[in-house]
Parts: structure tokens; sequence; C-alpha cells
């Protein structure tokens, strides 16, 4: 990897800042500490707004941000440094390459200020350490897009940044060039230990980067933690869908059996589930989130099971997509259901064959923002 | 053939055109990159020569340079002669006339960067000016080119402005399109016949250079 100098005391990003557009509201407040924070969200959700005004692109209306001691900005003393002057890496989500510049002099643009012994060095270093060394008197147009992902992402590590901003910068590649990516990403940021921003809405490199999430909705911060703990089990309509959960169905809470800590919803259609005990009252209008993987099809009535949602229906339509099968299955409304190729086969799936869906109270998730869609 | 007449044109559109590129490259990029509200009332100013007849900028000009004109009067105090009908007040009214030529392709040129490039210059620590001469000019030198070659031939070939500021002056403000009207006044079409062809090769052939560099950049027609 690229080799550093001694490793600096970690830092803290903090962010407290509030920018206004015609169209919504950013309102970020938190503390980035040294190491990975996946920022996930769907888009249009403020996401790259939120980097744009860490590194200095945008100024924010109101509030402050700092990393350590040092003020990026504080709209109570009129102060806002330059992009220039915050020492940031950000590899933007479309790369922003310089397409007249070869892969070197990419490499070598933010290294003006020093002498051409120490920039030809780290240049040499950096191309080493994103396998890239080949490539260097290429220019951007002539790369593959994993390629032209590692320059990037070598241009602004070789300024050794105090931050870095990673705009959803592995969106295409496969998951093993995003893996070894990630590895040299890692063990880059085990010398230095800085506040690393990866935006993403896809939810495999969520999976892939694995350390701390938080949620921006409609540019407000929504629930921070680890990611499995909070794309699990989404509370809001968008961070449902962004999550990637399939079923998203609106009903209505007919009762509320509290000493079970459950409740019964009947979805539009007839339909009826029982969903964990939410902070919703009798009559509510309110939507339920289901993967469409977290449902269990049978071909017979099941009998004897703890799962306490068995709905009858018929499969609608199915559809090959890669080592599964998705089908729609209506019971009341539509469902989307995802089962192996194996088990399509066994079950002896067809468009009209009757099932009963299988659903566990747990898999339900009772969401906010009901009125929504 | 009248060579001073042509040799004259030929040193105007060149002093005139590099000129125009120093003037408006800034111009431009404050034109493209500012947020203020009323930078239309600049892109108006801008363009007017595109529609004022130039008699109308030439008469304006005349008075300006006129003994009695702020500039003149500032001319006047500075070198000691008069500004109207020199070679200087010629190329002054002209930087005017052809200043649209080579403001809108640069502005063009600039408009069509992708804005994360400069993004991504400023948040690696250039400078504005490192920026600019890094990476806007080498990725809109096909605006540059075109500014450069627009405003060459637009003050090559003009006529009004030059009557009314340069009036009539052989090997001072006399210009092509002046010994033309000159000779066709006097019924010498065949000398006139002679120095308009050639006006009208040099520009076709300037402008086919143009259009043949990069048909995005500002052109009348629409793009394809």
């Amino acid at each position: 990897m690229v080799a550093m100098a001694a490793p600096l005391e970690s830092t803290t990003l903090s962010v407290d800042i509030r920018k206004r557009f015609p169209a919504f509201e950013l309102q970020v407040r938190h503390e980035f500490p040294a190491g990975f924070t996946v920022v996930f969200g769907a888009s249009g959700a403020g996401k790259s707004t939120l980097l744009d005004c860490i590194a200095g692109l945008l100024k924010p209306d109101h509030g402050k941000m700092a990393l350590g001691n040092e003020t990026f900005f504080d709209a109570q003393h009129n102060l806002c440094l330059s992009p220039q002057k915050r020492h940031i890496g950000y590899v933007f989500q479309s790369l922003a390459l310089f397409p007249h510049l070869s892969v070197e002099e990419n490499i070598g643009f933010g290294l003006a200020q020093q002498s051409d012994g120490d920039r030809r060095q780290k240049i040499i270093q950096a191309l080493k350490g994103f396998h890239i060394e080949a490539l260097d008197n290429r220019k951007p147009p002539e790369l593959s897009g994993g390629e032209k992902q590692r320059v990037a992402l070598a241009r602004s590590l070789v300024t050794q940044p105090q931050v870095l901003l990673l705009d959803e910068p592995l969106t295409g590649l496969d998951a093993g060039l995003r893996q070894s990516i990630l590895q040299d990403l890692r063990e880059w940021n085990a010398a230095r230990r800085i506040p690393i921003l990866y935006v993403t809405h896809n939810r495999d490199e969520v999976d892939a980067v694995g350390e701390n999430l938080i949620t921006l909705e409609h540019g407000k911060l929504g629930r921070i933690g680890l990611p499995h703990v909070v794309l699990n089990a989404p509370q809001t309509v968008g961070l449902a869908q962004a999550a990637g959960f399939e079923n998203l169905l609106p009903g209505r809470v007919v009762e509320r059996r509290e000493a079970d800590g459950v409740m019964r919803v009947v979805l539009q259609g007839g339909a009826e589930l029982e969903i964990p005990l939410g902070a919703t009252s009798t009559g509510d209008q309110i939507m339920v989130a289901i993967r469409a993987g977290d449902i269990l099809l049978a071909t017979e009535h099941p009998h004897g099971l703890s799962a306490r949602n068995v709905l009858e229906g018929a499969v609608e339509s199915l559809e090959t997509r890669g080592a599964m099968i998705a089908l729609k299955v209506k019971a009341g409304v539509v469902f989307e259901v995802h089962v192996t190729l194996g088990a399509a086969r066994a079950l002896q799936l067809t468009a009209g064959s009757p099932v009963w869906l299988v659903v566990k109270t747990y898999s339900c998730h009772l969401l906010r923002g009901n009125t929504e869609n | 053939m009248n060579t001073e007449a042509i040799l004259l044109s030929l040193r105007l559109a060149l002093t005139v055109s590099a000129l125009l590129l120093v003037f408006s490259l800034p111009m431009a990029y404050w034109l493209t990159f500012t947020k203020w509200r009323g930078k239309f009332l600049l892109e108006s100013i801008v363009a007017l020569p595109l529609v004022l007849p130039p008699t109308v900028l030439g008469f304006y000009a005349l008075i300006a340079m006129g003994p009695r004109g702020a500039l003149g009067r500032f001319w006047q105090a500075m070198f000691g002669h008069p500004l109207a009908f020199t070679f200087a007040g010629l190329v002054i009214a002209s930087l005017f006339y052809s200043l649209p030529f080579a403001v809108q392709p640069l502005v063009a040129s600039f408009e069509s960067l992708d804005r994360r490039l400069l993004d991504a210059s400023a948040v690696l620590g250039a400078s504005r000016i490192r920026s600019f001469v890094r990476i806007i000019l080498p990725l809109a030198w096909p605006g540059v080119i075109t500014a450069l070659v627009l405003s060459f031939a637009h003050t090559l070939g003009e006529f009004g402005v030059v009557l009314m500021v340069g009036g009539n002056l052989p090997g001072i403000t006399r210009t092509i399109s002046i010994d033309i009207y000159d000779r066709t006044q006097a019924l010498d079409y065949a000398g006139a016949h002679q120095t308009a062809l050639l006006l009208l090769l040099v520009s076709f052939v300037i402008l086919s250079i143009v259009y043949g560099i990069n048909r995005r950049v500002w052109s009348p027609w629409p793009h394809r």
C-alpha cells in the first residue's frame, strides 16, 4: 500500500449544518469518527449535497463544521474555508478525472506544491498502491470503469487528505473488484485513521463496507448504527425502498394486542397480517414493509406453523433473475416473493398455481411516513 | 488591388483579435461563473453590436473620441494628439464592435465544461488561476480558436464603424471595405471586384476552418 509517515492522531469530523434549497432542506448533525461511515439514502436524499458542504464546494446557511480543532465553517463568525484549504480527498460520483491529462498527471495534480522528486516518488507509490503502474501514460478516456475508479482514488489519497469523501465510488463494479479496492482502502486507512464518508444507495456496497451507517432522507439525518441493524428494520418508506424492501403495503390497524406485543392490520384488498406492535392507534393508516426473500411459499395449506401469517393466493407471474425467481403472487394485494430456482422447480410453480404465503410476524416492519406513495 | 488597404485591414484585424482575446477571457470567465443576478445586463451590452447598426456604434464611438468626448480628451492629454481618425481610434472602436464574436464562443465553451472537473481541481488545492490555466483553457481550446478567428474575420470586413470613426485616410484608416466602397463610387468595378473577391474568399476559408475545428462551439447553425 501507499507507504505513509507516522500515523496521525485520529480526528473527528463534526458537522452541524443546515442549508435550504427550493425543494428540500439539508439538516445534518453528526460526529464522524475516524474510519468508515456509510451515508445511506435514496437518490435525491441530499447525500452529494452533504459531501459538497463538507468539501467547501457549497456553503451551508447555518451551523458549524470542524475537523478536530480546525474549523472549516462557522456561520456565526462568517468563516468558511475554501475547498483548497480544507485538505479533503473527494472522489466524485462521476470521478471527474481530467480527460486531457495522463493518469500520472491526474494523480500528480494535487501535488503541485511539492518538489519534483517528492512528487515523482509519491506518484509512483500511489500507482503501485492501487495496482495501476501500467497505466501511467494513458488518458482517462482509454481506461476501463474499474481502472478509472482506482485512478480517482489514487488521485485523492496521494495528497494525504485529512478527510475522505467517497460518493458512490465503486458503483458498477463486480463484487470481487469492489472487495479488492475496499481492501486497498482499508489498508491505507489503517495507518492514517481519518474519517471516511462512504456515500451509497446500493445495499451490496453497504454490506461490503460494513461499518457505521447513517441514513439520510429528504436532507434529514435518520438512523445511526450498524448497517444490518439499521437496514434490516427500516422505519420509513423511503429508507425501506432504498434498503431493498420489495413489498411496501398500505393497510389499516384494526386491533392492538398489547399483551402479545402485536397488532392486526388489514391490507388494501382484504388480506390480514399480524405485525409487531408499533406506535400507532387502532384505525390508523400505515405501511408495512416485507422483504421478498422473507416470505415462504407453500403449495398446500400449511399446518402447525409458528408463523402467524398464512395468506392464500395464486401465482400471477414468474421472472428468473440470476440464481433466483421473482414471483408476483396475488393474495388480496400483489406480493413479490423470491425463491431459489431449485425451490421453484420442486414446487412446480407456474402462473396460476394456487399457493399459500407464510410470513413471520417479525418479518413485517411498520413504517412511518405512510402518506407517501 | 490596393495592397496598402489589405495590409492595413490585416494589421487592424490581428491587433483587435489579439487584444480582444486578452479582454474576453476574464470577461467570459466571469460571465460563466458569476452568481450575480444582474449578469444579463453585461450579457446584453456585450451582444449589442450583433443587433445595432454599425453606424450607431461608430457614431457614439466618434462622439466619445472627439475633442469634447471623455475618451478623446483623455487621449489628447496622454499622447498629445487626438484619437479620432487614427489607427488607435479604429482599434478601440473595433474592440467594441467585435466583442460578442470573442466573448460568446468563449462563454459557450466554458459553459459546456463539466463543473465537477473544476470542483475536483479546487478540492485538490488548485487556485482559480491554476484551474483556469491547467483545466479550463486546455479543455475549452476550440472555443478560444473560434473566438480568435471569428473576431479576426469580423474585424477584417467591418465598414460602418471604420467609416464613422476612421474616415478614409490611406494607410491609416482606409481598410479593405472602405477601399471597395471608394472604387465602386468611382465606377472602378474591376478593382472593387478584385478586393471584394479576396475578402469573400478569406472569410469563407476562415469560417470553414472554424466550423471544421468544432461544430459544438458557438455557431449560428443548429447543433447536429
